[in-house]
């Protein structure tokens, strides 16, 4: 992206799933197509680009943002978590298994965005109530589940991190 | 996967999904995340205007921006180059709908240039730098609008900007109509929508280096029939493209046909023979890609004052946007079929005028056609009965189409195979306490507050267009490994599949493999949509493994030197009748299958295909009812309880069958409580973004109650029926009822969806300040 770029590049560095980058970005450069493009992480995605479906929520420094809505350059120095960094090896995060568990998904194209969302609301939140896990979701759009999965989904994980 | 269930059973069982884990985990793989090396990106310069001469287009400083490799306008491209609709009535007008506009541009979006460059970002600065000079022409956006005398030209090449008509008489309505005790009108529009796939559209065209061969991963419903119609408009051998559709991030019928981009795409991968990518942002999927709905329905009801319906006249007036995609024309004419619902009345006339207009165009959003349809007949019925003065209830059972007169046939001439619609409203009737609803209602009118309870009881078709295939192959493993033409955009077809597959051949879910959207892999295949993967696609599976039973028993039976009546299946192939002992596997008849040792006469090799057209649709039906209320002081109305009671024959999933009501009931909200895609009069875009397009989010969910009946379609081998479109079809109409039930004090008769606060407010104060 940058080679031929008539803007001049800038190097960031950032952590992105415990993993240290060093790279040259366009100053326009959104966050997502940072991780989509130069890190190849394809979880994160793009489903709008008014900042309204939240498909490419990720963690920055421990907060869900919307990677379409921050510039890479905004993320120098900064620690980033995406759906890829939530399982541990072959287990799945609690939230990644309500969703299975309790079929919060059909299409997926929402989904990595929802289980950052979800991740962050029940960090923040260990008990919420389902009003607080709609409240939480007002930033992501789903257009396959109507929603009633995902809320029971995220009610599922609660329960199985709160019991540890 | 969950294999705990025994291999008995496993249709019926709510399994957890076998396409889940990439997914949850970001490993999915979807159009845009596919990259080739060397491959270029794609943007196009759009048309602000809905109407306007093109006077000259500047693609000079493009050319030069960095990056770019190619630079493409109308001029530059065959005329050929043109998406086509198929010739539905002899007398249908097919304007031109090339792929870059020539000379002129229809709606806001039509594409006028073309750039390629190395990034999505250079090729998108080249585009915006294209210098487009218009002349504006007067546009026009309502259907109604446009037939109207003196109405602008929505295309000038077509006079009257009408694309078709057509009529469709049952029995003697005339006749009907002279001996009324009552006739009434109603007009009702239903709203326009957008499909709104979270993935937008997107396309990967990656030519051999001989431009011999394509190689197309496209976001698509039907990968077999997109290739078809890209080979048809390309010019190019059909058998020499390979259409990959990934894992594809929803439909919803508007990623059903072909687009301009695609081929665009494909013309110039084929032309600079390199990989080409375009993704369309939200902003381009919003103006580009097919609309549902938006059809004004004038009818006329004859009714004789014991209740029975003599007669309906319907007259659609479909709006079809500005070009026609393959699938435009087909919506407005479910309306021949459905326009009678669920009951008896063989005196019907229905005429459709299908119009062009400066919009995108429209084409099939989930329900096509069945969801204004069923508005509009239950709509019919509660005024028929307030008419009446009778019953809502009363006037349906009345009139309902009885179990013992199927298969029916309706005025129009269509087959209905099955139903038994008291049934669906018994059980939502019990389920909603229905009796105790309307006693609520009325207690809490008493007390000023603006309640209403209402409801459907709604037929809808699925399973109809064609064919669709399956091949199930036995693997010298004894593993089960199945093509599918039916492909999957989040129905969790991966999941079903294995367990019709897994029930059928008695053997593990582990053991099969469910391969689809891929045109290399399956043969021929028509793709999902209109509710008929399960009916038509399981139903193509379903054949093909009775098949291979069939041979893989005479094969068991020549290698146990019994008589192929005395072998029956037991879990993971035969066993001998009154021996249960004495099994064989599917791997040891594999391995004779695929070494010669088989029955003489017999040909080796264990997989069979079946091409399955049911020829007839399955006619599913239910009873969705629904309690609202409206705040008298702000117009917002709130759905207190939704209970929704669907006979979608026998369920092979009910976990995805349950998440495919709840995707298709919050969809149909969407267009009664929120959803309207809005043009000005002359056709400039008002809602193309998620900020003024309400689409429904998690909070504006109310809660469901969900119900079933189960009525085998006694014309499919596994006594399926559809089940995709059930809660567009039915929810918005019973919510309808509903409102218009919570208004009636106020001497309001009908307001269209979607019922948004300011709408439901303005009436109200007007009503109030008449009364
Ligand atoms: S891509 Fe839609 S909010 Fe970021
Ligand atoms: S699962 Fe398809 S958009 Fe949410």
């Amino acid at each position: 992206m940058t080679a031929e770029a008539e803007y001049a590049a800038v190097p960031i560095n950032v952590a992105v799933n415990g993993i240290n980058y060093d790279a040259v970005v366009e100053p326009r450069t959104l966050l997502v197509y940072f991780l989509r493009e130069q890190l190849n992480l394809t979880g994160t995605h793009v489903g709008c680009d008014t900042s309204q479906c939240g498909a490419c929520t990720v963690h920055l420094n421990g907060r869900a943002v919307k990677s379409c809505t921050v510039l890479a350059v905004q993320a120098d120095g900064a620690e980033v978590k995406t759906v890829e960094g939530l399982a541990d090896g072959d287990n799945f995060h609690p939230v990644q298994e309500g969703f299975r568990e309790k079929h919060g998904l059909q299409c997926g194209y929402c989904t990595p965005g929802m289980i950052m969302t979800a991740v962050h609301l029940l960090e923040t939140n260990p008990n919420p109530s389902d009003d607080e896990i709609k409240h939480a979701l007002e930033g992501n759009l789903c257009r396959c589940t109507g929603y009633v999965n995902i809320v029971e989904s995220i009610k599922w994980a609660a329960e199985k991190m709160r019991k540890g | 996967m969950t294999t705990e269930h025994e291999p008995n059973g496993l249709i019926g069982a709510s399994l957890k999904r076998v396409e889940d884990p990439p997914l949850i985990t970001g490993k999915g793989c979807y159009v845009d995340d596919i990259n080739l090396p060397g491959m270029l990106h794609l943007a196009f310069q759009r048309s602000p205007y809905p109407h306007a001469k093109i006077l000259s287009i500047d693609v000079g400083k493009a050319k030069t921006m960095p990056g770019v490799e190619a630079v493409i306008t109308g001029n530059d491209i065959s005329e050929k180059l043109n998406l086509s609709s198929s010739q539905v009535l002899p007398k249908m007008k097919i304007p031109p709908h090339p792929v870059l506009a020539r000379g002129a541009v229809h709606c806001v979006g039509a594409p006028v240039a073309a750039v390629v460059a190395k990034t999505r970002a250079q090729a998108e600065d080249a585009a915006n730098s294209i210098d487009v000079e218009y002349e504006a022409l007067p546009g026009v956006s309502n259907a109604e609008a446009a037939l109207e005398p003196g109405a602008p030209l929505a295309r000038e090449e077509i006079d009257g900007n009408i694309c078709y008509t057509m009529v469709k008489n049952g029995g003697d309505v005339d006749k009907a109509f002279a001996i009324a005790d009552h006739i009434f009108t109603m007009h009702i529009a239903s709203p326009r929508q957008v499909a709104l796939a979270m993935e937008p559209r997107g396309i990967v065209a990656s030519p051999d280096p001989f431009g011999k061969n394509l190689t197309l991963w496209l976001s698509t419903q039907g990968p077999h029939r997109a290739r078809a119609e890209i080979a048809n408009t390309l010019g190019f051998p059909e058998h020499k493209i390979h259409l990959i559709a990934p894992d594809v991030g929803g439909g919803f019928g508007s990623k059903g046909p072909v687009y301009r981009e695609d081929i665009v795409a494909c013309h110039l991968a084929l032309k600079l023979r390199k990989p080409i990518k375009w993704v369309a942002t939200r902003s381009e999927d919003f103006i580009t890609t097919i609309q549902g709905r938006d059809q004004a329905m004038t009818s006329e009801m004859a009714l004789r004052k014991d209740g029975k319906i003599l007669g309906l006249k319907v007259k659609v007036v479909a709006n079809l946007g500005a070009y026609l995609h393959s699938s435009t024309a087909g919506p407005p004419q479910r309306m021949l079929g459905m326009a009678c619902g669920s009951y008896q009345i063989k005196d019907c006339r229905v005429e459709i005028v299908a119009v062009f207009t400066n919009t995108c165009p429209t084409g099939p959003y989930r329900g096509a056609g069945r969801p204004e349809s069923v508005l509009n007949i239950e709509r019919l019925l509660d005024k028929a009965a307030a008419v009446l003065g009778m019953d809502r209830l009363e006037i349906r059972r009345k009139n309902f189409i009885q179990p013992d007169q199927f298969p029916y046939t309706t005025g129009t001439g269509v087959e209905y195979d099955s139903g038994d619609y008291e049934k669906p409203l018994r059980e939502a009737l019990k389920m909603s306490n229905y009796d105790d609803l309307l006693r609520q209602r009325d207690e809490r009118r008493k007390r000023g507050e603006l309640v209403g309870v209402g409801f459907s009881t709604f037929v809808e078709p699925s399973g109809g267009a064609g064919f669709e295939s399956g091949t199930v192959r036995v693997e010298r493993t004894g593993e089960i490994t199945v093509l599918t033409g039916s492909s999957s955009h989040g129905q969790g077809h991966e999941t079903s599949w294995a367990q019709i597959a897994a029930e059928l051949m008695k053997t593990s879910m582990d053991h099969v493999t469910i391969l689809h959207g891929d045109t290399h892999v399956s043969q021929q295949g028509t793709g999902t949509f209109g509710s008929r993967s399960a009916v038509v696609g399981g139903g193509a599976l379903a054949i093909a493994a009775e098949r291979v039973i069939e041979k893989g028993k005479r094969i068991a039976a020549h290698l146990v030197e019994a008589a192929p009546e005395d072998l029956v299946q037991s879990d993971g192939g035969f066993a001998v009748k009154g021996v249960p002992d004495k099994t064989i596997s599917w791997r040891q008849i594999a391995g004779a299958a695929y070494s010669g040792r088989v029955p003489e006469g017999m040909e080796i090799g264990l997989q069979e295909t079946a091409f399955f057209d049911p020829k007839r649709e399955a006619w599913g039906f239910g009873t969705h009812v629904a309690l609202v209320s409206i705040d008298r002081d702000t117009g917002k109305f709130t759905i207190e309880r939704l209970v929704l009671v669907d006979d979608c024959g026998v369920v092979i999933n009910p976990m995805i069958v349950e998440g495919q009501i709840h995707g298709g009931v919050a969809q149909g909200l969407g267009e009664a409580m929120r959803e309207q895609m809005l043009y000005s009069d002359d056709g400039q875009v008002q809602t193309g973004t998620f900020m003024n397009y309400a689409i429904m989010r998690a909070a504006d969910m109310p809660p469901m109650i969900l119900g079933e009946t189960i009525t085998p379609n006694p014309f499919n081998p596994l006594g399926v029926k559809g089940v995709g479109e059930c809660g567009t079809n039915g929810a918005p109409p019973s919510v309808a009822n509903a409102l218009m039930d919570a208004l009636a004090p106020l001497g309001i008769e009908h307001v269209d969806m979607p019922y948004t606060a300011p709408k439901l407010w303005a009436l109200i104060r007007n009503a109030e300040r008449k009364n």
